[in-house]
């Protein structure tokens, strides 16, 4: 049986265009996947579908589309992609009604808000779902590799889901053409997706630094793909030509990307320990990857549970010259007390010096900054509070202290998110193929 | 003792709340210097938090380890309102350990 070609097209909603058009146009590949769900996107994408405000799907999916997916048609490639979001339904129906010649797949059944109970527990914590109640906006199940690997056998050119393991993108083309069925080879299609599932984070970005990590032509990072042996082992690589750089070291780091017990990396599919992992450089921008080893799969599901976070207002100003430091640190004071006393505010303020202890706010630089760029945001459940301080910061403009430029502020709604479990014989997925 | 900088290199994610940082070595004798460099106590120090929120992995197979640091992001990506709410900065501060 011959290998298998599986590529990235996006690794995030706001991904590149060209890299995935590069692939689709001349990557020869037998399947692209576009990873688009960030953890709060549903919740968000819940909100407008319920308001009417948008679409319940990524509104970029068209776009990504347009470059790519008429040519995986033409080499009767497979396009899967989790853009569905909170209505994969609606977004499937919007590919067919533009490529009215493709088998198009919905994958529906994530949406597990019906049968969530209460009482579940928020992982990581002591509390339970009820501590939210009234304020839950979505739950979403991470589905597995299954309804997709349905589909896809039952010819779907393109497949769209709602929340699902990212990895489950790529095991479940593996798995249709493969016929899969030892864990062995589950854990390797795994590994396939978590290496890809961020796109060029394993084919130079996310890496370049100052002396030790350089990356050619990093302007033009071509888009990995895998080719994946029948036995489950498989080589990253990208088109000869584009920039960047797939080493050891990128898939390395890629490799312990996120992932808290490298012994016991969790997918809905299947458990796996990638601790063992052999890499090889086997040529320039080649590198074999086999030795994943499966664990169990479990009897549960993930649940990512959107909570309406009301809104978050943030704002900032920036400050020049030997005291930029102490003129930042009054207007802060400025905008405290306005918020506090003006306008009775109760909310916390999050203050932070943009040059001074931003990025690290458990330890300010050791020499006072010449330029300061002062940031305050909060939460708020008051929609006129968040206007209230966005206004106060851009007044600082003409009320606050000497000098400060570059006054900017908004706010938006915010969703937070919890996890949970759920049986996995309390989840059911399901195929729809669109008319 | 050199920074973990000229030792290893790392790259920074995130799950909730939650840091997650893979640092890697490119041969036997980094790694092994690593591994005494990041002791919990002395990266709880440097990130100026409870040696209980810290958690290291070493995978000497891969001349690697995972550092988890917990409850660091002030509560994360959909709830912190800091510059950097995914902590992706953080990984660049551990090298200078």
């Amino acid at each position: 049986m011959k290998n298998f070609r599986i590529g990235v097209g996006a690794g995030f909603a706001g991904d590149r265009f060209d890299g995935a058009e590069l692939l689709a146009q001349q990557g020869n590949l037998d399947a692209l996947v576009f990873e688009c769900l960030a953890e709060r996107t549903i919740g968000l994408a819940s909100l407008r579908k319920h308001s009417g405000s948008g679409p319940g799907f990524d509104p970029l999916l068209m776009r990504r589309l347009e470059g790519t997916l008429p040519a995986m048609l033409a080499r009767e490639g497979r396009v899967l992609t989790n853009a569905g979001a909170a209505d994969p339904r609606a977004a499937a129906d919007l590919v067919k009604s533009k490529y009215a010649g493709a088998k198009v797949a919905a994958v529906l059944g994530d949406d597990v808000l019906e049968q969530l109970n209460l009482g579940s527990q928020i992982l990581g914590t002591d509390r339970q779902l009820s501590d939210f109640a009234g304020k839950i906006v979505s739950a979403n199940a991470y589905l597995g590799a299954d309804a997709m690997v349905q589909a896809l056998q039952a010819g779907a050119d393109v497949v769209i889901t709602g929340r699902c393991g990212d990895a489950a993108l790529f095991l479940a083309p593996l798995i249709a053409h493969f016929d899969w069925t030892a864990t062995q080879q589950i854990a390797a299609g795994i590994l396939v997706g978590h290496l890809l599932e961020c796109s060029t984070q394993v084919s130079g970005g996310y890496f370049a630094d100052k002396g030790k990590a350089a990356v050619p032509d990093i302007a033009n990072l071509g888009f990995p793909f895998a080719d994946v042996a029948p036995d489950g082992s498989f080589v990253i690589t990208k088109i000869d030509g584009t920039g960047g750089l797939i080493s050891r070291e990128t898939v390395l780091e890629q490799l312990l990307y996120e992932i808290t017990d490298p012994h016991r990396y969790i997918t809905p599919d299947l458990t796996i320990d990638i601790s063992s992992v052999a890499l090889e450089q086997i040529a320039l921008n080649k590198v074999s990857v086999s030795g994943a080893s499966a664990i169990e799969s479990p009897s549960t599901y993930k649940v990512s549970v959107g909570i309406d976070d009301g809104f978050g207002a943030k704002g900032e100003i920036s400050y020049g010259g030997e005291s930029a430091l102490y003129r930042a640190q009054l207007a802060a004071e400025i905008i405290r007390e306005r918020w506090s006393e003006n306008h009775k505010r109760g909310e916390e303020l999050t203050i932070e010096y943009l040059g001074y202890n931003a990025t690290r706010p458990w330890k300010s630089a050791s020499s006072t900054p010449d330029e300061v760029c002062l940031r305050i945001g909060a939460h708020t459940f008051d929609e006129s509070a968040a206007k209230t301080l966005c206004q106060e910061i851009e007044a600082l403009y003409l009320n606050g202290p000497a000098g400060g430029g570059g006054a900017t502020a908004r706010y938006s709604k915010s969703v937070g998110i919890v996890s949970t479990l759920i049986d996995k014989s309390e989840v059911h997925p399901e195929v729809v193929f669109v008319a | 003792m050199p920074k973990l900088a000229e030792l290893a290199f790392a790259r920074t994610g995130d799950k909730g709340d939650d840091s997650i940082i893979g640092v890697y070595c490119k041969n036997e004798p980094d790694f092994e210097q690593a591994l005494t460099k990041l002791s919990i106590d002395a990266i709880a120090n440097h990130f100026g938090c409870e040696s209980s929120q810290v958690s290291v992995t070493p995978l000497p197979k891969l001349m690697a380890f995972t550092v988890v640091i917990r409850g660091i992001l002030a509560g994360g990506v959909t709830r912190s309102m800091r510059t950097d709410p995914h902590g992706k900065t953080l990984g660049s501060y551990l090298l200078e350990l």
